[in-house]
């Protein structure tokens, strides 16, 4: 048989790794058809919502939820009280705390979760929210953890031991009442001794305030408790799905088997949903209770009050280099706010999450970090927005340190870094605060990005630009922003992490069917990122069916096998990994299958795009389709029917993407106005599996990292009141505010990837924020600014002009 | 986000709308886009047991320009005063401001007659109102009476409309010279963080006429005709500038929110003025 279509087109008819393949979720997302959490509606269920408390710290006196039972349509009023029989009062956290569910005889935040009340619709239930009174006593304010690791005032009066000892964390001694751990990495001695004897020594301190990821789909459930099968099904915004269905068994004692969690679409992520929230144990009881479905649906001001903060991380570093510039030593130390409960979602054993890749993209041969987790009167969270697990915070503390260390040298930025980064030949490298990064090649990646922008050029601009300002022939400033980051993700090796004894493996389960086409389910959940586009394409190279015959499942813990869900961009990392080694199962029987077809040994067939062919005989081949209907329709000796493979992929170590951004800024000196003029991302995620969705989670994270340099922050007043609780005041920029992104690549695969990818969802965000951040203090830095904190939104901008005297 | 239980009434008249407005008293609001008030109700800051929708009242639409004036129904949209090529010609300042006021979707919605009722000092149209020295009518039980724009503004939400009254239509001299209406916002959708509204004559070089109003620097608008004094005689010089700068600055009174604090937003409502004055003067 001639084969009229050539290898060319065969592979591109694939539409395999490296394709643009336009995004199938699209046509049900644009047409209004997705299947949100709060689009499910099943008979005769019930709605649930929260009283809050308006104060930040508390004793409760009393609860009187006499008057809310009589509105019409609520059906019950859920307090501590209601829940402690069950043990359900408190609930375990993802970072060994515990938190309470409804508050238990105190508050410790603005919005924490007082009462539950069930009805019949959202409307009754609140009605009878405001109809539950409840008598406070307030306390004493905490919003400030340095003043609290001082305060005589015990926030967790439930931690401290008979006569105010205080027993051992989840991760050590405890050094105050307020104190929740400290974690350290690398060498403390040494460091301080290289400091002691450098030629240079940069010192500065940041405060990388708090945030929110701020999903345009907040927080929700429903929960669905059959009282005649004994089955639980719990449908919500859940980013891990098989650990919510564990923790929930763990918690309420049901049986794993017993229990469904379904994660439909879900509208926006960036760990947001990571965590385990009150509502969703209130719904579970609420559903018990009454026999009927419950509903939980988070509204705006909920979902930035009290679910999920990120950052808060008040950092100070010290740099140490040589007078040419060479850095031989780093120290950081970090108070980290986690507010009212330590509900960070991070690994077990990391309670600053990989805070010790600080060291960054740079060979810096002597480290130390410390962490001091502190409470004060803030919500609990600590997720990892658009990040992996606080390397925002780690990139930006590197990124600003050296722009200090720049300064201190009188050095420009870019040939710092460019003297300093970790060259190509010392790949694998062990990194001082212990990570060993997998692949890299930074010179290569900076050289090109400074030459797209013409960096020369840009500084020349900048330098006419000042003595313009100085000659009072203008009133803007000009910014050169630079960033190289190196992320860490993919978590992870489950000899490092697990999350509350959750190995971090992931996984893919692949079944083929007789006709050639697929179904693969998987165990993360797409919240936007395109995992039945970019799966389907994996597969589709890897088994030469055509991705558009591939079907990605996710999502539902009944049928899709055990995972731990996607943050951290590890869904290409660790489950594109499995998918590729499912693939690779299928590929060897269909090898067999083949050989046996084309009555040769096996060793004599070879894959080739969609096909097995006798080697030196291309004419002779067997589809990947017609192996697949052989494998169910055709009985092979000493192979079983069917072909369907799974895999469990425990990642040998974390991917290290890495990339080179540049923004140029102009800023109006008199009223604090910055002007994006142009932002230039390089991106290094290893393989790249579909460029156009790569190049939309570029644009989406440089987004939200404008958003956190420029003005987005969940702000506390003294007394513990969120002054940012709505979208009027917590920044979320449209497309006017976005400027045009230039997006450029390199691509250094990961050696120990299957096949080299590396994720590059959250990149952006990482590289981003400290990208933005210092096009607006590069602007000040010829009038003398080193730092300022972000977010650098008008007025904070206006402030440092005035500071240094710009208006005068 | 779920506003307490009210009752909806959509009359089809006036005299409707003002029975109703009788019997329920301070119970009872008016709605016209209702982009202010259905938040308010939602965050129950707001208690409006009788919401009377005004949409179906006839009488309430249309821009008239004649040789006396402008007159604007108060159920106009922003997005109609954007999209009135003749309205723009006679009187440009309104598409420029009509421009940054929120975006489209909440102008395809928002109303001209609610933005200058409501009392809210974060509204852009009381203060373009007061630059362009319109007057407000209002109709109630006892009939129609007007109220100059200048003297319609007492506190925040506090205004000299009567609670049986409703505002119907704002009347404006055909404005003369140049103008311009400067917004400083934090981003899209934003109140200003400081505003101009500036209508200046020139003759020759001199300015004859000038009219200045400031947005979100007070609990009201603030018609700072010390600061338009200061132009008039002038050839709109530096001096002028900072004479009519700093007369603005006494009349404003602006409170520290998330905006940032007083000394920034005085110091950006006299940029804000500056630049406003600047761009009339060039269009005078």
């Amino acid at each position: 048989m001639k084969d009229e279509v050539t290898r060319e087109e065969r592979i591109d008819s694939l539409k395999g790794m490296g394709c643009s393949r336009k995004r199938v979720e699209d046509a049900r997302f644009t047409q209004g058809k997705g299947n949100y959490v709060d689009d499910i509606k099943l008979d005769g269920m019930l709605f649930g919502d929260f009283v809050r408390t308006p104060y930040a710290h508390a004793r409760i006196v009393s609860i009187n939820t006499e008057e809310a039972m009589k509105v019409p349509g609520v059906l019950a009023v859920l307090t501590a009280a209601d829940l402690e029989p069950l043990g359900l009062h408190w609930m375990p956290t993802l970072a060994g705390d515990k938190q309470m569910v409804l508050a238990d005889g105190k508050v410790l935040f603005q919005g924490q979760e007082v009462a539950f009340v069930v009805a019949e619709d959202r409307y009754a239930a609140a009605d009878g929210i405001e109809q539950v009174e409840v008598e406070y006593e307030e306390l004493p304010v905490i919003v400030d953890p340095f003043e609290a690791l001082q305060s005589d005032v015990v926030l967790r009066e439930d931690l401290v031991g008979e006569g105010g000892t205080l027993p051992d964390g989840a991760h050590g001694p405890r050094k105050h009442h307020n104190h929740i751990f400290t974690w350290e990495a690398g060498d403390k001695d040494p460091t301080a001794e290289v400091i002691a004897e450098a030629d240079v020594v940069a010192e500065e301190s940041m405060y990388y305030h708090r945030t929110h990821p701020c999903p345009l789909e907040t927080c929700g459930c429903v929960a669905s408790m059959d009282k005649v099968n004994g089955k639980l099904t719990l449908w919500g915004t859940f980013q891990a799905p098989h650990a919510i269905r564990t923790v929930v068994s763990l918690i309420s004692g049901i049986e794993e088997h017993n229990i469904r969690v379904i994660s439909p679409d879900i509208g926006g992520g960036f760990g947001n949903k990571v965590g385990a929230y009150p509502g969703y144990v209130c719904s579970v009881v609420a559903s018990i209770v009454t026999g009927k479905p419950v509903k939980w649906i988070e509204d705006r001001m909920d979902n930035l009050m009290t679910t999920a903060f990120a950052r808060d991380y008040h950092m100070t570093g010290k740099i140490a280099a040589t007078k040419e510039g060479k850095i031989t030593g780093l120290q950081c130390h970090v108070t980290a706010d986690h507010g009212g409960f330590d509900a960070c979602a991070d690994p077990t054993k990391f309670p600053a999450g990989f805070m010790n890749i600080c060291t960054g993209s740079y060979d810096i041969p002597t480290a130390y970090l410390e962490v001091d987790g502190v409470y004060t009167n803030k919500a609990p969270g600590g997720v990892s927005y658009r990040c992996s697990f606080r390397v925002t915070e780690a990139v930006y503390f590197i990124e600003r340190m050296i722009e200090v260390l720049a300064i201190e040298l009188n050095m420009d930025a870019a040939e710092l870094r460019r003297i300093n980064f970790i060259k190509k030949e010392q790949f694998p490298y062990t990194a001082a605060l212990g990570w060993e990064y997998d692949s890299g090649d930074y010179h290569t990646a900076w050289e090109k990005a400074l030459k797209a922008v013409d960096y020369e050029g840009l500084r020349a601009e900048q330098a006419q630009r000042v003595a313009d300002f100085k000659a009072g022939k203008t009133r803007s400033l000009m910014g050169i922003g630079l960033s190289f980051f190196t992320e860490i993700v993919g978590a992870g090796p489950v000899k490092n992490c697990d999350i509350l004894g959750l190995g971090m493996f992931d996984s893919c389960e692949i079944r083929i069917h007789p006709t050639g086409s697929a179904i693969a389910r998987l165990g993360t959940i797409s919240q936007g990122q395109g995992h039945a586009t970019t799966f389907a394409q994996i597969l589709a190279s890897e088994i030469g069916l055509p991705a558009d015959s591939i079907t990605i499942e996710e999502g539902d813990t009944d049928t899709a096998p055990y995972g731990l869900g996607t943050y951290g961009s590890r869904s290409t990392p660790v489950a594109g990994a499995a998918t590729a080694m499912a693939g690779r199962k299928i590929r060897a029987k269909a090898q067999m299958i083949a050989a046996y077809l084309l009555e040769v040994h096996d060793n004599d067939v070879e894959f080739d795009v969609d096909r097995f062919v006798v080697k030196g005989a291309p004419e002779q081949f067997k589809t990947m389709k017609e192996i697949a209907f052989a494998a169910y329709n055709q009985a092979i000796p000493g192979i079983e029917p069917g072909l369907e493979a799974v895999s469990y992929y425990d990642p040998p170590n974390m991917t290290y993407p890495f990339g080179a951004y540049v923004c140029v800024m102009d800023i109006d000196v008199d009223t604090g106005v910055p002007d994006i003029r142009r932002f230039y991302a390089l991106d290094d995620c290893g393989t790249r599996i579909n460029p156009m969705i790569i190049e939309g989670q570029v644009h989406g994270g440089l987004t939200e990292a404008l958003a956190v340099a420029l003005g987005q922050e969940i702000a506390y007043d003294d007394m513990g009141n969120v002054k940012t609780g709505t979208l009027m005041d917590f920044f979320l920029p449209t497309a006017w505010e976005v400027p045009n992104y230039e997006t450029d690549h390199t691509v250094t695969p990961s050696p120990h990837h299957p096949i080299g990818a590396k994720g590059v969802g959250e990149s952006p965000h990482v590289g981003g924020v400290p990208c933005f951040s210092n096009a607006v203090q590069d602007a000040f830095r010829p009038f003398g600014n080193r730092h300022t904190n972000m977010p650098h939104d008008h007025w904070r901008i206006w402030k440092t002009a005035n500071d240094l005297g710009l208006h005068d | 986000m779920i506003p307490a239980a009210f009752a909806y009434y959509r009359p089809t008249d006036m005299a409707g709308v003002i029975s109703l407005l009788q019997e329920h008293g301070d119970d009872a609001r008016v709605m016209a886009g209702g982009h202010s008030l259905i938040p308010m109700m939602k965050l129950r800051m707001a208690d409006v047991p009788h919401l009377i929708d005004l949409q179906a009242v006839g009488g309430l639409s249309g821009i008239a320009i004649g040789s006396g004036g402008i007159r604007i129904g108060a159920m106009v949209t922003q997005s109609e005063i954007i999209d009135d090529d003749a309205l723009s010609a006679a009187a440009p300042i309104l598409r420029e401001a009509a421009l940054q006021i929120a975006d489209p979707q909440v102008r395809n919605m928002g109303t001209v007659g609610g933005n200058v009722a409501n009392g809210d000092p974060g509204n852009d149209m009381p203060g373009l109102m007061q630059c362009l020295d319109a007057t407000f009518s209002l109709i109630g039980p006892d009939g129609v009476r007007d109220v100059p724009a200048r003297a319609f503004y007492e506190a925040a939400y506090m205004t000299a409309r009567g609670d049986e009254e409703v505002l119907t239509a704002v009347t404006i001299p055909l404005p003369a010279g140049g103008y311009a209406y400067e917004k400083q916002k934090r981003k899209i959708g934003d109140y200003a963080t400081a505003a101009a509204a500036v209508q200046i004559v020139k003759d020759g070089d001199i300015c004859t006429a000038a009219s200045i109003a400031m947005t979100n620097l007070s609990d009201t608008p603030i018609f700072s005709e010390a600061a338009g004094a200061a132009l008039i005689g002038t050839s709109v010089d530096d001096a002028a500038l900072q004479a009519a700068t700093d007369a603005m600055q006494g009349d404003i009174d602006p409170s520290e929110d998330n905006r940032g604090p007083v000394a920034f937003k005085k110091h950006v409502a006299g940029v804000v003025l500056r630049r406003a004055i600047a761009r009339a003067w060039s269009r005078a």
